[in-house]
C-alpha cells in the first residue's frame, strides 16, 4: 500500500534552523565572528552529525574553537564526521560532551588522545577510513547535516575561494548542501569580489570572517639536510631496481625522508642512468618542495595535488605547464579527485611505514595509538576496477605468480606497491615484527579489527637496505614469507632467515641485493642529492620557494 | 656529565679470507646516529679483532651478527678494527663498514 508521509522533512527543517540563526545574519550571508557560538548554537541540534572541515593541512580552527564553546545544554552527543582531528580542539569536543561519535580518517598528532579519549568512553569510534572511502559515504550513510568549512575569501553571496588549499572543501559542500543541510565558512577576508569562484554561493549559508587564518601545517616539508647516506643508498635502489626495471611513469610518493631522497635523486643518479622522460613523469602528489630540482629539470610533465604546502604557491603558479592552475592563475588542489587519480591513475604507490608483520600487512598504529590511514590504503592497493593499461602496470601483472590461480590465462596488470623503510628504525625500533601492535591497539582501544595500512595480498615490494623482495614474483605464503625474511635482517622476522633460503631466492629474482643491483656502495652518499638543504631548494626555484619560518636556518 | 661508553671485542675467521690491503684506514665520522672506524693491518692468523666503543646498551648479540656477517662477505683477515659508534643503527654500520672497505677498492 501506497505510504502517506511527507517528503519535505529535511527542507523544512533547515529552514527551522535557519529562522533561528536568521538574526545573526546580516548583508546577504554575513555573520560577524562575534555571533558565531550563537549561530552554532542556533542550527546545530543534539546528536547532529556534523563536519568540522581539517585534514592533515588545512583546518577550519576558528569554528572549531567556537564549537566547542557552545552550551552543552543546547549542543551535546554530536556525531562528528571529518577527515582528520590533528588538533587539540577536536578532541576537547568530546572531553567537554559536545560531541560523541566520531568516523573519521586520520588522527596525526592527537592519535594518543583518540584512543584514551575511546578507552575513557568519552568516544564512541565509529570507523577509521581512508580520505575517499569517508567522503564516498558522506554520499551514502554519513551526510552531515551541517559542515563548518574554511576559505581563503568570501563575499556576502557566500561565494568562497578556496584556491590553493581548495583540498576537501568541494566533497563536503557538495554532500551537505545537496541534502538540505546548513554549510558554514569561515574565511580569511570578506571580500566584494573574489579571486576565483572555488564553491559557489548556493552552496553556501553563511560566510564568517574569522579573527585570524585558518592553520595551515607544512607537512610535506622535509628538509633534504635530514637525508641520511642510508636513504641515498634506498633511493639508489629504488630507481634503479624499481623505477627503471618497471618503466615507472605515473606515481604517487608517500610523505617522508626516503621518497625525498628519490626525489633529489632523479636529476642526479636518475639522469646518470638515462632515465628522464621514461620514468616519473606523472604524479598525484602534494607539492613537496623535493621535487623542485626534478621539475627544474625537465622531468615531470603533470602534477595533480590533494592540498597545498604552505610556501610554495608562488613556485606551483609560476609552472603552469606542471601544476593545475585556474583561470585567475593560482593553482587549485583537490583532495577527492587526486585521491582519484591517486587510486585509479598511477603506476606505482612507494610510501613509509611503521611495522610490517612476517606475513608482509604493515601498519602505522602502535598499540596506543590511533593514527588512522590517510590516502596512504587508497594508493597503496591494487585498484580492482582498473581497465586501461601501461608498460609498468602489465609488467608487474605478468610477474604475479598466483594471478593464474584466479584468472587462468586471462592476461592482468597489477600496481606496484612499495614499502620502503630501514630494518631498524630511530632509536632501534624493529620495522619487521612477528605480530604488529595494531593487534594489541584493536583490543586496547576495542576495535572491530587491527587497523592495517597495506594489506599483504596488495603489497608488490620491500625496500630495504638489505635488499628488495618482490613479493608478487612469490609462488604461496610460504615463500612470500621467506622473501620477507631474507629482506628484514637482524629484526626477530629477519634472524630465523636461512642464508641458503636467501640464495636461492636471489637466484629466482624474488630478491636483489645491492650488489645483484650493481650498485656501487661508497657513492650512497649525500653529495648525490640535488639539493642539500633548503637554501638551494629555494635556489633551485630562483627565489619562488617561500619556506616556513621554522625551515629558515640560514 | 657524558654517557657511560660501554667496550665489545670480537673476533671473527672469513671462511674465504682476503689480506686487507692497507696498512691504515679512517672512515667516518662519529656524528649523532652514525661512527667511524679505524681498521689496520696485523698479522693475526687470519682473524680479525674488533674493538666497539657504543654508548648503547643490551644490542651486543646484534653488533656481533652485523660484524660477523661484514667480515664472511667481504673476506676480511689479518685485520684490527676499531669502532666508534653514536648510537648508529645496524643499517649504518653495515653500510660505513662496506664503503669503508671500498675506498681501497
Amino acid at each position: 500500500m501506497k505510504e502517506t508521509k511527507k517528503w519535505d522533512t529535511r527542507k523544512t527543517d533547515y529552514h527551522e534552523r535557519m529562522n533561528a540563526a536568521a538574526p545573526y545574519i546580516r548583508n546577504g550571508k554575513v555573520v560577524a565572528s562575534g555571533d558565531t557560538i550563537k549561530v552554532l548554537e542556533a542550527v546545530i541540534r543534539p546528536f547532529d552529525r556534523v563536519n568540522i572541515e581539517g585534514n592533515n593541512q588545512k583546518q577550519a580552527d576558528f569554528l572549531a574553537n567556537c564549537l566547542v564553546k557552545c552550551d552543552t545544554k543546547r549542543i551535546h552527543d554530536l556525531h562528528m564526521v571529518q577527515s582528520a582531528v590533528p588538533l587539540a580542539v577536536h578532541l576537547d569536543m568530546f572531553d567537554v560532551g559536545i560531541a560523541k561519535k566520531l568516523d573519521f580518517a586520520f588522527g596525526g598528532p592527537m592519535a594518543a588522545r583518540v584512543a584514551t579519549a575511546i578507552k575513557e568512553g568519552k568516544l564512541e569510534l565509529g570507523a577509521i577510513h581512508t580520505y575517499l572511502e569517508l567522503f564516498a559515504r558522506y554520499f551514502m550513510d554519513l551526510t552531515p547535516r551541517v559542515s563548518l568549512i574554511c576559505a581563503y575569501e568570501g563575499d556576502a553571496s557566500g561565494n568562497l575561494y578556496t584556491g590553493f588549499n581548495t583540498e576537501d572543501t568541494p566533497a563536503i559542500a557538495e554532500a551537505t548542501k545537496f541534502r538540505q543541510g546548513i554549510v558554514i565558512a569561515q574565511v580569511n577576508k570578506l571580500v566584494d569580489k573574489i579571486s576565483r569562484v572555488d564553491i559557489p554561493g548556493d552552496w553556501v549559508d553563511m560566510v564568517i570572517e574569522s579573527p585570524k587564518p585558518f592553520f595551515l601545517e607544512p607537512l610535506f616539508t622535509r628538509d633534504p639536510g635530514g637525508i641520511t647516506d642510508t636513504q641515498v643508498l634506498m633511493a639508489m635502489m629504488a630507481i634503479k631496481g624499481i623505477y627503471a626495471e618497471y618503466g615507472v611513469k605515473r606515481v604517487n610518493h608517500g610523505l617522508g625522508f626516503n621518497t625525498a631522497a628519490i626525489e633529489l635523486l632523479l636529476p642526479t643518479y636518475g639522469e646518470e642512468l638515462g632515465l628522464k622522460g621514461k620514468i616519473c613523469t606523472e604524479f598525484a602528489l602534494n607539492p613537496h618542495p623535493t621535487m623542485i630540482p626534478a621539475i627544474e629539470s625537465g622531468w615531470v610533465k603533470s602534477i595533480h595535488c590533494f592540498g597545498g604546502e604552505l610556501g610554495m604557491q608562488k613556485y606551483c603558479e609560476a609552472r603552469g605547464d606542471v601544476f593545475f592552475l585556474g583561470p585567475d592563475g593560482t593553482m587549485r588542489s583537490n583532495r577527492a579527485f587526486s585521491q582519484t587519480a591517486g587510486h585509479y591513475a598511477v603506476d606505482m604507490f612507494i610510501g613509509g611505514t611503521l611495522q610490517i608483520d612476517k606475513y608482509g600487512n604493515s601498519s602505522t598504529a602502535t598499540a596506543n595509538r590511533v593514527a588512522g590511514f590517510g590516502g596512504a590504503p587508497n594508493m597503496g592497493c591494487d585498484a580492482k576496477g582498473r581497465r586501461h593499461s601501461t608498460e609498468a602496470w602489465l609488467k608487474c601483472g605478468a610477474e604475479f605468480t598466483s594471478q593464474s590461480e584466479y584468472l587462468g590465462t586471462m592476461p592482468r596488470g597489477k600496481r606496484l606497491v612499495v614499502q620502503m623503510a630501514e630494518t631498524f628504525g630511530e632509536k632501534m625500533v624493529p620495522l619487521f615484527v612477528n605480530e604488529l601492535d595494531a593487534c594489541k591497539l584493536a583490543k586496547n582501544a576495542n576495535l572491530p579489527l587491527p587497523p592495517i595500512m597495506i594489506y599483504a595480498d596488495d603489497l608488490t615490494h620491500i625496500l630495504t637496505e638489505e635488499g628488495i623482495a618482490f613479493l608478487h614474483k612469490c609462488r604461496g605464503l610460504e615463500e612470500r614469507m621467506a622473501a620477507i625474511r631474507g629482506v628484514a635482517g637482524l629484526t626477530e622476522v629477519g634472524l630465523p632467515a636461512k642464508p641458503s633460503e636467501t640464495r636461492a631466492l636471489r637466484e629466482k629474482g624474488i630478491i636483489k641485493t645491492v650488489d645483484d643491483l650493481g650498485i656501487d656502495i661508497s657513492r650512497a652518499n649525500r653529495s648525490l642529492l640535488a639539493a642539500k638543504n633548503i637554501r638551494e631548494l629555494v635556489d633551485w626555484s630562483g627565489g619562488l620557494y617561500d619556506p616556513p619560518a621554522r625551515f629558515r636556518n640560514w | 656529565m657524558g654517557k657511560q661508553l660501554k667496550e665489545l671485542n670480537f673476533e671473527f675467521k672469513a671462511e674465504t679470507p682476503k689480506d686487507f690491503p692497507v696498512g691504515f684506514l679512517h672512515y667516518g665520522v662519529v656524528g649523532s646516529g652514525d661512527m667511524e672506524v679505524i681498521m689496520e693491518k696485523k698479522a693475526l692468523n687470519g682473524a680479525v679483532n674488533i674493538k666497539v666503543v657504543t654508548p648503547v646498551t643490551g644490542f651486543d648479540e646484534v653488533w656481533r651478527r652485523v660484524l660477523e656477517r661484514f667480515v664472511s662477505e667481504t673476506g676480511i683477515s689479518n685485520a684490527s678494527l676499531e669502532i666508534n659508534d653514536c648510537n648508529a643503527t645496524p643499517v649504518v654500520v653495515s653500510l660505513r663498514l662496506r664503503q669503508a672497505l671500498s675506498e681501497i677498492g
